[in-house]
């Protein structure tokens, strides 16, 4: 019960941000995340964005996996 | 995993090395892909104590199942409680039998059931580790502000870095490395588990949930072990900070305040559970209706040996209860209640 996904926030209002999840949008509470705005990605945890996705720091995971495991990260 | 298998022979011995995924969503993506079996000449995953859930005691089950059956009440919960047994049943089979529980996907829609239910006195049954903790506090703060009456919050919340502590200093048995939770660090932050590697002398990395992530930790757990290195590593820095996320530690500072809490199997942990600060006593159902888990003394819950299965002292079918008094239907610890858990996969 502790999966959170990463969701793409579309727009914020007070509290509140607009996401776009499994090919619809849904309403979440954005008041853990202040500073998230639309174009972000955060998690969403029962309904709560819990943190902010670094895109950043997800390309450099990317990255260091393809570089390490390369072709064979897949299998 | 040909790398893992590699790293796995600069170490010695032959036997597979022990890992505990900590996490219950990363023993499914281990059970799920096969990498349980397949790695399975290299590393032994254990799964830990890690489902919120499957950790709840039998003793908080019965409470809330008897109170549900209560006039003028609604019980609101997430759905995977609905079916984790207690000595008295699940709430799933007594809602059947006529107890009112309601479903909730998120803590704050527990607002709008309260709202819904003016008459009934609405009580959110609030499970999780640190990722679902910081929803109930929002829940609380909010009914505050909106002075709601028939609202209250009956707190099974427990701290990971606590369990963790517990476990791994509690008597013998060899862990490798322990892969962490990647979204209770989301919010607690690397630094909160610091203490395993400094004071413990566990090395231990936080990863994702995706299967490269995880085959990547182990990696990096067999790479530090190698070197004879111990520390905490990062391996999921696209969401987990050092410091974690701070308006959420607030939010739960703010409502809550560690105590001691029961785990299925793990018995009592000091500072491992969140009770609701005074200041909040008007939310905390265990105030507003007296609830008091039966704590029933001896029996067989005593002798559950979930704490040495985890930590790898004895194997599943020494304990005494395996298979007879404890099974998947009737699961006395952590270990035997998911699926993932070392004694359900070795029934
Ligand atoms: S078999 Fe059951 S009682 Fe024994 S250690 Fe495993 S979960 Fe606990």
């Amino acid at each position: 019960m502790c999966l959170a996904m990463p969701v793409r926030v579309l727009a914020v209002e007070g509290d509140l941000a607009t996401i776009e999840i499994a090919g619809g949008t849904r309403i979440a509470s954005k008041k853990l995340v202040p500073e998230i705005k639309a174009g972000d990605y955060g998690l969403l945890h029962a309904g709560i964005i819990i943190q902010k996705v670094d895109p950043e720091q997800a390309r450099q995971t990317l990255a260091l996996y393809e570089e390490i495991y390369g072709q064979s990260a897949s299998r | 995993m040909r790398r893992i298998r590699s790293l796995r022979r600069r170490l010695p011995g032959d036997d597979p090395v022990p890992i505990m995924e900590v996490c219950g969503t990363h023993s499914h993506v281990l059970g799920k892909t096969g990498l349980r079996e397949l790695l399975g000449d290299a590393v032994e995953y254990r799964s830990g104590p890690g489902c919120p859930v499957c950790v709840t005691d039998p003793t908080d089950l019965d409470m809330l199942v008897r109170f549900a059956l209560q006039e003028k009440v609604l019980v609101a919960a997430y759905g995977d409680l609905l079916r984790v047994p207690g000595t008295e049943g699940s709430l799933l089979e007594q809602k059947a039998r006529g107890a009112r529980v309601s479903l909730v996907y998120s803590a704050l829609d527990v607002l709008e059931l309260a709202r819904q239910n003016e008459k009934q006195q609405v009580v959110f049954a609030a499970t999780g580790f640190e990722t679902t903790a910081p929803g109930t506090a929002l829940l609380i703060l909010e009914a505050k502000a909106a002075g709601l009456k028939n609202l209250s919050v009956l707190s099974l919340h427990k701290l990971m870095p606590p369990a963790l502590r517990q476990l791994l200093s509690a008597g013998r048995g060899r862990i490798e490395g322990l892969i962490l939770p990647g979204h209770v660090s989301a919010v607690t932050g690397r630094r909160a588990f610091d203490f395993l590697a400094s004071e413990l002398g566990c090395r231990a990395v936080v990863a994702g949930f995706e299967p490269l992530d995880v085959l990547h930790a182990t990696a990096l757990l067999l790479e530090m072990a190698a070197a004879g290195r111990c520390a905490v590593a990062n391996a999921y820095r696209r969401v987990v900070s050092e410091e974690g996320n701070t308006a959420a530690k607030e939010a739960m500072a703010e409502v809550f305040a560690p105590e001691a809490a029961l785990w299925r199997g793990l018995g009592e942990i000091e500072d491992s559970g969140l009770g609701i600060k005074p200041g909040y006593a008007a939310f905390d159902a265990r105030r507003r209706f007296g609830l008091e888990p039966g704590r029933a003394p001896g029996g067989g819950r005593e002798t559950c040996r979930c704490g040495e299965v985890l930590r790898g002292a004895i194997r599943p079918p020494e304990c005494p209860l395996f298979g007879t008094k404890c099974t998947p239907a009737h699961p006395q610890g952590v270990c035997m209640v998911s699926t993932e858990g070392a004694c359900a996969s070795y029934f």
